[in-house]
């Protein structure tokens, strides 16, 4: 090994990897319960992509009208096209209610009902008596309930005296022979130093990976890194094909705007100046669930409906709702719209153009939060000491498709799950195994290569290739032609990652390098992405196949499980959806057609 | 006359220049300063010149364009590129603004890029924050209450006492407004700066906080709060067009109505 780095060791029960939403309710929990806890997070806890979640968060409350947890439960099901498990959304949905009352008390500053209760606003495909009416279940803050979430979150961590390391990049986890995962090795931007954090559970919270796409919602620092760490672990990956494009992306830069415009009353229209999703969804209309949505924008525009000199966007209309309401319930995208579209809201409509935002595959987990997989015909087995929250893990409960605020609620419903999980399971202060020294060793080994990579290709080029590739070849609608043509270009494009040639060898806040170890995180899983895509044949949720329009229950109602190894070869599996509730409070809700 | 003696490497000198590539449209100067943490060098300012006809409209567009295609070590934050995450705040031909939201059409002439002022820079456009932080977390930038919060349901809050907290909540720690106040630069160490100010009256103006008092007595300090001289620069540059300084008036009003 020509690797000559000094290593600082920490010792700690826990070690949170990301401080987004789930990653700092997780932090708390377990800090407020005595474990020695840190949380490691490449970016400041206040800037993660948490911050940018604009509508809202779901939860049964009532407050505006009448609601039941059993109908948001069916809500998430229908939503997820049945590949949800029912066990995990029986217990979200119920969960959500003390959830948000929970971030309420922690000081969270939600917009006000009348009568001083959290405001609910209508958000896509939530509907109250199981389809027939809207419901009005999107706990808001204005249109900044990220924001308000994550900065109150953070200041309850600082309250409890959380341990942060930030702007330390992990690099990756420290698995041993037997599979136990034994901590992560990161690496101090700020001083240039690499630690090893030990920990009895590691919990990743690092988000999606929005960034294998050329135009995503998501942050520059969406990579999925703790995604590709279990790649990397010989661990596979859940149900990787379904991205979610969301329907109101900015025309040109892809910034989001919420679907909480459409929930305040706000709607789409072609080239024509038609409400065109009256056609294709007849009673929920404009507040269909996501995938419905863009599909039908994407039709539109495939048939020469859409609008501008291209015809290759949508109108979004927030006029007609007047600057009083603008103001008070949706300035943040008023200032967005004039940012990045030079549009004054209340006078014109935004042009906008589905765009991919979420990840509904991840790390497969159970909703504990404890990482599984299949092993020896066990489809549950649980690996030990890693557990996975967030838009980073696959619970299931967003199956093929995730409606809009029921992420904000994973983060709080789950990062509390794992923290209790954890509380279970680690003993406080116990002393730690020997480390798997050769674990630490390959790791340092990919470090230093990447480091002096000498190769012909800067990072940002092969980036942009992968990112133009899967929007091109893992797109709203998909075929399974299309599909193989991108694999072959992301095979290529993922050989030519040992070509790779770097400017920046230095230790100190070297952002080459962190974009190149990025690029090695989002490439298998853009391969992973595409294959899953391929090797389902069928459409449902999120994946909408040209080729197999038709949803296939007797086949593919399972969860697609991929591995890759080293030379990017791509092994699929499957475990079964969790067709059962963990009480006797709710019924299975069986599979049928899905209308909105 | 007094002599004063900079410090060794403080000054900027010119750097590299980067010439547009052949066949550019519309070429623009990109001055970036450069700080590399392992060279004895003193700073120095890069210029790019790129072509803006394939740049997207934003500094920070530029600012990425140029790490992309022309040299991969300039080195800044970046996350959002929407103006919520506060990763990418910086000194913009003057201004302490987002390089996300800070438009490239709105700068007439070259585009001068420099890190946040008076911060200690650890490499390029990336300084240290730690102390603005520490400042942050100083405030205890939490709810207090007396007793427990109603079991089972939220605090209620009526929509004007909602209403006062706009303008505060919405701030997203970018420190663009602390680092362009001059009581700030010299009394950093003690000043607590307009961003962790208005910060701190963001729990004093919600109704749900009981701890009001407790907070005002911690605030009323000749060096915390009363470093501000009512310069503005703070609100001049909020690039989230929040009044810091109007929410520092408040504190020293409540604080000289609770006497001393």
């Amino acid at each position: 090994m020509g690797t000559s780095y000094r290593l600082t060791e920490h010792a700690y029960d826990v070690v949170v990897v990301g401080a987004g939403g789930a990653g700092l309710r997780a932090t708390l929990g377990m800090t407020a319960s005595g474990l020695s806890t840190a949380c490691i997070t490449k970016v400041f806890p206040t800037r993660s992509h948490t911050v940018a979640a604009q509508g809202g968060m779901s939860a049964a409350l009532a407050n505006m009208g009448e609601d039941d947890w059993r109908w948001h439960m069916y809500d998430t099901v229908k939503g997820s096209d049945w590949l949800g498990d029912q066990d995990a959304i029986e217990y979200m949905c119920r969960e959500a209610i003390p959830a948000v009352v929970e971030l309420e008390h922690y000081g969270v500053p939600f917009s006000r009902t009348d009568d001083g209760r959290i405001y609910q606003r209508p958000f896509g495909g939530m509907t109250t008596r199981y389809g027939e009416g809207i419901a009005q279940r999107t706990c808001a803050a204005a249109d900044r309930t990220g924001h308000a979430i994550l900065h109150t979150l953070y200041q309850q961590s600082l309250k409890h005296n959380a341990e942060f390391f930030i702007e330390y990049f992990a690099v990756d986890l420290l698995m041993n022979e037997e599979g136990r995962c034994q901590g992560v090795l990161a690496w101090d931007l700020a001083t240039g130093e690499l630690h090893v954090f030990r920990a009895h559970m590691v919990l990743l919270a690092t988000g999606g990976y929005g960034r294998t796409y050329f135009s995503c919602t998501s942050a520059h620092t969406c990579t999925g890194d703790g995604n590709a760490m279990v790649l990397r672990a010989g661990l596979p990956l859940q149900d990787m094909e379904f991205v979610q494009f969301h329907p109101t992306g900015i025309y040109g830069s892809g910034c989001l705007i919420t679907e909480g415009v459409r929930g305040e009353g706000g709607y789409l229209t072609n080239a024509e100046g038609e409400r065109f999703m009256e056609r294709y969804a007849p009673n929920a209309k404009d507040l269909a669930s996501r995938d419905v949505v863009s599909r039908s924008m994407t039709i539109e525009i495939n048939e020469g409906r859409g609008v501008g000199e291209e015809k290759d966007h949508i109108q979004l209309h927030l006029e007609h709702l007047g600057a009083d309401l603008i103001n008070s319930k949706l300035p943040g995208i008023a200032e967005s719209a004039r940012i990045f579209a030079g549009i004054d809201v209340t006078r014109e409509p935004i042009p906008v153009l589905p765009t991919v935002h979420y990840n509904m595959g991840g790390i497969p987990t159970n909703y504990k939060g404890e990482v599984v997989t299949l092993r020896d015909g066990d489809p549950d087995h649980v690996i030990p000491g890693l557990m996975a929250i967030g838009e980073a893990a696959c619970v299931s409960v967003h199956g093929a498709n995730r409606l809009g605020s029921n992420s904000l609620l994973d983060l709080i419903v789950f990062g509390r799950a794992a923290a209790l999980r954890a509380v279970e399971l680690v003993k406080p202060g116990e002393a730690h195994e020997q480390l798997n020294d050769g674990a630490v060793e390959s790791v340092l080994d990919r470090f230093d290569k990447l480091r002096h990579a000498g190769g012909e290709i800067p990072v940002a080029e092969l980036r942009i290739e992968m990112q133009k590739t899967m929007q091109s070849h893992a797109a709203v609608f998909r075929t399974g032609k299309l599909i193989e043509q991108g694999l072959t270009r992301l095979r290529e494009l993922y050989s030519q990652m040992d070509n790779l040639r770097l400017s920046d060898r230095s230790m100190v806040w070297n952002t080459d390098l962190v974009e190149a170890i990025e690029l090695t995180n989002l490439m298998p899983q853009a391969i992973v992405t595409a294959q899953s895509a391929l090797n389902r044949k069928e459409s449902r949720g999120a994946q909408a196949r040209d080729d197999y329009p038709e949803r296939d229950d007797e086949n593919w109602m399972k969860h697609t499980l991929a591995t890759i190894g080293e030379n990017g070869d791509v092994q699929i599996d499957y475990r079964p959806v969790h067709m059962y509730t963990q009480t006797d409070e709710v019924e299975v809700i069986p599979p049928k057609a899905r209308v909105y | 006359m007094a002599q004063f003696n900079l410090p060794a490497n403080s000054v900027v000198k010119p750097g590299k220049t980067y010439p547009a590539a052949a066949g550019s449209g519309r070429v623009k100067k990109v001055v970036v300063y450069r700080y590399d943490p392992d060279s004895p060098e003193n700073p120095r300012t890069d210029t790019y010149e790129i072509d803006l006809d394939t740049c997207g409209p934003m500094v920070l567009d530029a600012l990425i364009k140029i790490k992309n295609e022309i040299d991969s070590t300039l080195t800044f934050r970046r996350s959002c590129r929407e103006g919520i995450c506060g990763s990418c705040s910086m000194n913009i031909n003057g201004s302490n603004t987002l390089a996300c939201i800070k438009a490239i059409e709105e700068i007439p002439g070259d585009i001068k890029v420099y890190p946040l002022p008076h911060m200690p820079v650890i490499k390029d456009l990336v300084v240290d924050l730690s102390r603005f932080y520490e400042q942050y977390a100083s405030v205890k930038p939490w709810i207090k209450t007396q007793g427990p919060p109603p079991s089972g349901r939220e605090r209620l809050q009526s929509k004007d006492d909602r209403e006062r907290l706009e303008g505060l909540e919405e701030c997203i720690l970018c420190a663009c407004c602390s680092t362009s106040c001059p009581s700030y630069w010299w009394n950093s160490d003690r000043y607590l700066g307009p961003a962790v100010l208005l910060q701190a009256y963001r729990w004093i103006a919600d109704s749900r906080d009981e701890a009001t008092v407790e907070r005002l007595e911690e605030l009323k300090d000749a060096f915390k709060l009363y470093r501000c001289h009512t310069i503005m620069n703070c609100t001049n540059t909020c690039p989230k067009g929040l009044n810091p300084a109007k929410t520092i008036a408040e504190i020293k009003k409540l604080t000289a109505a609770t006497g001393s």
